[in-house]
């Protein structure tokens, strides 16, 4: 599987780019690079890749260009973004504009491996359910109507009382086979939009980030997940919810998520 | 110069002056002659009645003689020039000048018209038409002439001489003529007299009024000039006299204000695109190491992972590992402090973060040789804070307490407190305001870092302001005259409104009694005399005793001196000179208030400082 699973690295920095090439090839995928948005263009347009690892700050177009430019181009390929400009606004704009997962620079190679395997299960899935023959264990529950999603990884709602409910939506669930334990943070941490706000580890004991749809103030934990995994599995936007919290500005960051309802288009 | 206000001014005023001394000189002069004529005229008709009738006996009996003796003697006197008797034909019978006797008067002569310029001649006449003023020649002084008719009486006709008929009707005239020229000469004087007073008037008019608008207007202005001309130029310290009373006093403060403002936001503007663009640079920093970084977490990483069975290269690669992310997370609060994080407040234990704020600073306190002493209560409640900003209030009286002590060595104590307070003594007046809502508070007297409560004051004639403690409990009044509490009216300096509650009086000293408004807060009463400390807050005695938690540190340094203490917590005070921006104790006053607490300082000279900060240990309680 691995093998048929081509990945395309584009960076300004050559040791960026050799140590993903390195890290990648090694977990027996089949790499290709480019050291800027015109090479990846090119070669975008003669191969295909399934997954693209790209910088944004790039001299030239920069990685939301390229990002721009792949979709107008209609090449599929999923993205994953990486800066060293870490912020909050970056990580956030890219799943916005459509990058599968964000990972800020400097990454262990576990984390690049880590987020490398969610994007290939997330491909994987999608084209399963595009092609309309998704078994049982593949049954793809979708965001509801007035949430909203960081990408494709964690979803939002806004509850009466000003609070906010958050958790991880289903799509990003199913990237991670087997959950076998989540670190959930405690009640009156202070979560920012954008960051990590909780660790799922898989069987194979690899720890996946859940990024924060809002910043807030954690009021309440749904432990009842820690205790049965299987919760978030099966109900994911409701009895499967992670954190109830006080956000600090959900208006202006609410605009930066994807609004489910119009998932339904 | 011509374009000065004040020329301008004075020729406006000297003008109307001139008009209106002119006009009442004018009036002055005629009626002070038409008096001194009318007295002259009246002189001369009394004169004429007295001719007349000294002479008529001597008349009836016919004796010529004596008649003439009478007109001589009387026609000699000083300022009558001539006395004549004419008979009805014109011809002059008697006069004191004696060449004249004989001659005949033509009708025409200006003693005869009165009477003769109708062609029958008039018999009767009032005295203003007998009388006439001439002069005899162009060169000879003003002469008055009055006319007396001799009417024929039963005793003229009936005389034994029979030199009347009982037919005729005027028998003669007497004519009396008076020189003029004393008077002429009293009139000249008055007139000379008022336009020498007039003019004086005017020039004295002119002088105060140039000494006045060179005192009042001239000077001012050019001081607001020069004042405006300096800030023009950059120069935003420079400050004008304001100790005029005057609108040109009011415009010198709030010139000063202006300024002082002005200043004040060069400075944040300079201080925030300090931050601005030390944040460009840190965001620079940040994303130019990162990059490298990436090389080495990712290959030390990797490597780590393929090393599994060599464990002594596996563990230095997890202290690479390990270090690489510590690394990280340095570049990541770079960045986070670039973007100037808001203000969040979360529940935290105080003494958490006072100990994260001594390892901030513990290196440059051992290299000072500066013994920090720990003295935190174990058990203190957890409490709202932003424990960020709280970070930065202990980190700067840290780094203050030890830049205070020097290089030479000395201790700081810090400790922590839970205690009970009243809110007398304590809670912090934050507004106040007159019956009519008029904010009484006065931001630019402050005591102890705090706005004061301005009061307007009137008492026995003279009118002044105090200055009210804002702290509940330590009604201490800034004033520097005596109150009489017998003449003293207190009132709002923007409506007059009175302030004192008439249906009460101190119960300590029985003096006169404030009350004020807070919002939302009920009134507080308290006594004005300046001894007494008598103060009264129904709404928030009610609340009862609070729970404090009492941060105290304390340092052997050099200390404040005592005139300084009340402006340490101003903005842009500072000792440092060019090393501190005098904002630290200022924001660390904001942070403090922001979380409705209070900061005091106690100072020695050469003995030490201790800040006591008290911060409500629920949140949401304090005075708003």
């Amino acid at each position: 599987m691995k093998t048929e699973f081509n990945i395309m690295v584009v960076d300004d920095e050559q040791v960026v780019i050799d140590a993903v090439v390195k890290i990648c090839s090694s977990e027996g995928f089949k790499v290709d690079s480019a050291i800027d948005a015109n090479e990846a263009l090119q070669k975008l347009s003669k191969n295909n890749y399934h997954l693209v690892i790209c910088d944004i700050m790039m001299p030239g177009m920069d990685g939301f260009g390229l990002l721009n430019e792949m979709s107008k181009r209609k090449i599929s390929s999923s993205v994953i973004m990486t800066t060293g400009y870490s912020t909050v606004e970056n990580a956030v704009k890219s799943l916005y504009t459509g990058a599968i997962d964000f990972i800020p620079k400097p990454f262990t190679a576990d984390e690049l491996i880590n987020s490398v395997l969610r994007g290939m299960n997330y491909i994987k899935i999608l084209n399963s359910l595009k092609s309309k023959k998704y078994d049982s264990e593949i049954a793809y529950v979708p965001c509801p109507a007035k949430y909203y999603r960081l990408g494709y990884s964690s979803w939002a709602s806004e509850e009466n009382m000003g609070s906010i409910l958050t958790g991880a939506t289903d799509l990003f669930l199913k990237t991670i086979e087997n959950i076998s334990d989540i670190e959930l943070f405690q009640i009156d941490d202070e979560v920012v939009q954008g960051n990590a706000c909780a660790l799922i580890k898989d069987k194979e004991e690899r720890l996946h980030p859940l990024l924060s749809p809002v910043s807030g103030r954690i009021i309440e934990v749904n432990n009842a997940i820690v205790k049965n995994k299987s919760l978030i599995e099966k109900d994911p936007y409701f009895e499967g919810w992670f954190y109830r919290l006080i956000p600090s500005d959900s208006e202006y960051e609410l605009k930066n998520l994807i609004n489910c309802s119009s998932d339904r288009m | 110069m011509f374009k000065k206000i004040g020329f301008k001014l004075i020729l406006v005023v000297g003008i109307t002056a001139v008009v209106i001394i002119g006009i009442f000189s004018f009036y002055n002069i005629r009626s002070h002659s038409e008096a001194l004529l009318g007295e002259v005229e009246r002189h001369a008709n009394q004169l004429s009645e007295t001719v007349k009738h000294s002479t008529r006996y001597d008349m009836l009996l016919n004796q010529r003689d004596r008649v003439h003796t009478i007109i001589n003697t009387i026609g000699k006197q000083l300022g009558i020039q001539n006395v004549r008797v004419l008979n009805k034909v014109g011809e002059i019978i008697y006069s004191s000048h004696e060449e004249d006797i004989g001659k005949m008067v033509d009708k025409r002569a200006e003693s005869c018209y009165a009477c003769h310029t109708a062609n029958e001649p008039l018999e009767r006449l009032h005295i203003t038409e007998r009388t006439r003023i001439f002069k005899q020649a162009t060169d000879s002084a003003r002469v008055l002439g009055i006319i007396t008719p001799i009417y024929n009486e039963p005793s003229c006709y009936e005389a034994d001489c029979h030199a009347h008929e009982e037919s005729q009707t005027v028998l003669g005239v007497l004519d009396v003529t008076i020189s003029l020229a004393d008077v002429d000469e009293q009139i000249n004087q008055g007139e000379i007299d008022t336009v020498v007073f007039a003019l004086s008037a005017v020039i004295v008019f002119s002088l105060l009024l140039w000494f006045v608008v060179k005192k009042w207007v001239d000077k001012p202005v050019k001081e607001l000039l020069t004042a405006t001309h300096e800030v023009g130029t950059g120069n935003l310290n420079y400050t004008i006299n304001e100790t005029r009373d005057d609108e040109f006093g009011m415009l010198a403060r709030s010139f000063n204000n202006m300024t002082q403002k002005l200043s004040e936001a060069r400075i944040q503007l300079f201080q925030s695109d300090k931050m601005a663009s030390l944040g460009r640079l840190a965001a620079g920093v940040a994303h130019e190491i990162n990059n490298p970084l990436t090389g080495v977490l990712t290959y030390s990483s990797f490597l780590l992972k393929k090393t599994l069975n060599n464990p002594e290269l596996n563990e230095d690669l997890k202290v690479i590992v390990r270090e690489t992310k510590r690394s990280r997370e340095i570049v990541k609060s770079l960045l986070d402090f670039a973007r100037q994080s808001v203000p969040k407040k979360n529940i935290v234990n105080i003494n958490e973060v006072i100990d994260r704020s001594i390892s901030v600073v513990e290196n440059q306190l051992s290299i000072n040789h500066i013994e920090l002493k720990k003295d935190l209560k174990p058990d203190i409640p957890q409490t709202t804070l932003d424990s960020n900003q709280m970070q930065q209030v202990f980190i700067n009286l840290l780094v203050n307490a030890s830049d205070a002590i020097g290089s030479n060595g000395g201790k700081i104590n810090i400790s922590t407190d839970m205690l009970k307070l009243s809110p007398f003594g304590i809670t912090h007046i934050k507004k106040a305001t007159c019956p009519k809502r008029h904010d009484l508070m006065d931001n630019e007297v402050k005591i102890d870092g705090m706005p004061s409560i301005k009061l307007k004051v009137h008492s026995k004639g003279k009118t002044g302001f105090i200055n009210l403690d804002p702290v509940y409990g330590r009604n201490h009044h800034l004033i520097n005259w005596d109150l009489d509490s017998d003449d003293l009216r207190v009132v709002c300096p923007h409506c007059e409104i009175s302030l004192i509650n008439s249906s009460r009086k101190c119960p300590e000293c029985a003096a006169p009694i404030y009350s004020l408004e807070v919002p939302s807060q009920g009134n507080i009463e308290g006594c004005l005399a300046n001894d007494c400390s008598w103060q009264k807050w129904d709404a928030v005695d009610a609340g009862g005793q609070k729970e404090y938690i009492e941060v105290k540190i304390s340092d052997t340094g050099c200390g404040i001196p005592k005139e300084n203490l009340p402006k340490i917590f101003e903005p842009f005070y500072s000792t440092k000179g060019q090393k501190g921006t005098g904002l630290g104790l200022s924001v660390i006053w904001g942070i403090i208030d922001n979380h409705n607490g209070t900061i005091e300082v106690d100072s020695k000279i050469n003995k030490g400082t201790t800040f006591t900060i008290h911060l409500p240990s629920s949140n949401g309680t304090g005075v708003r």
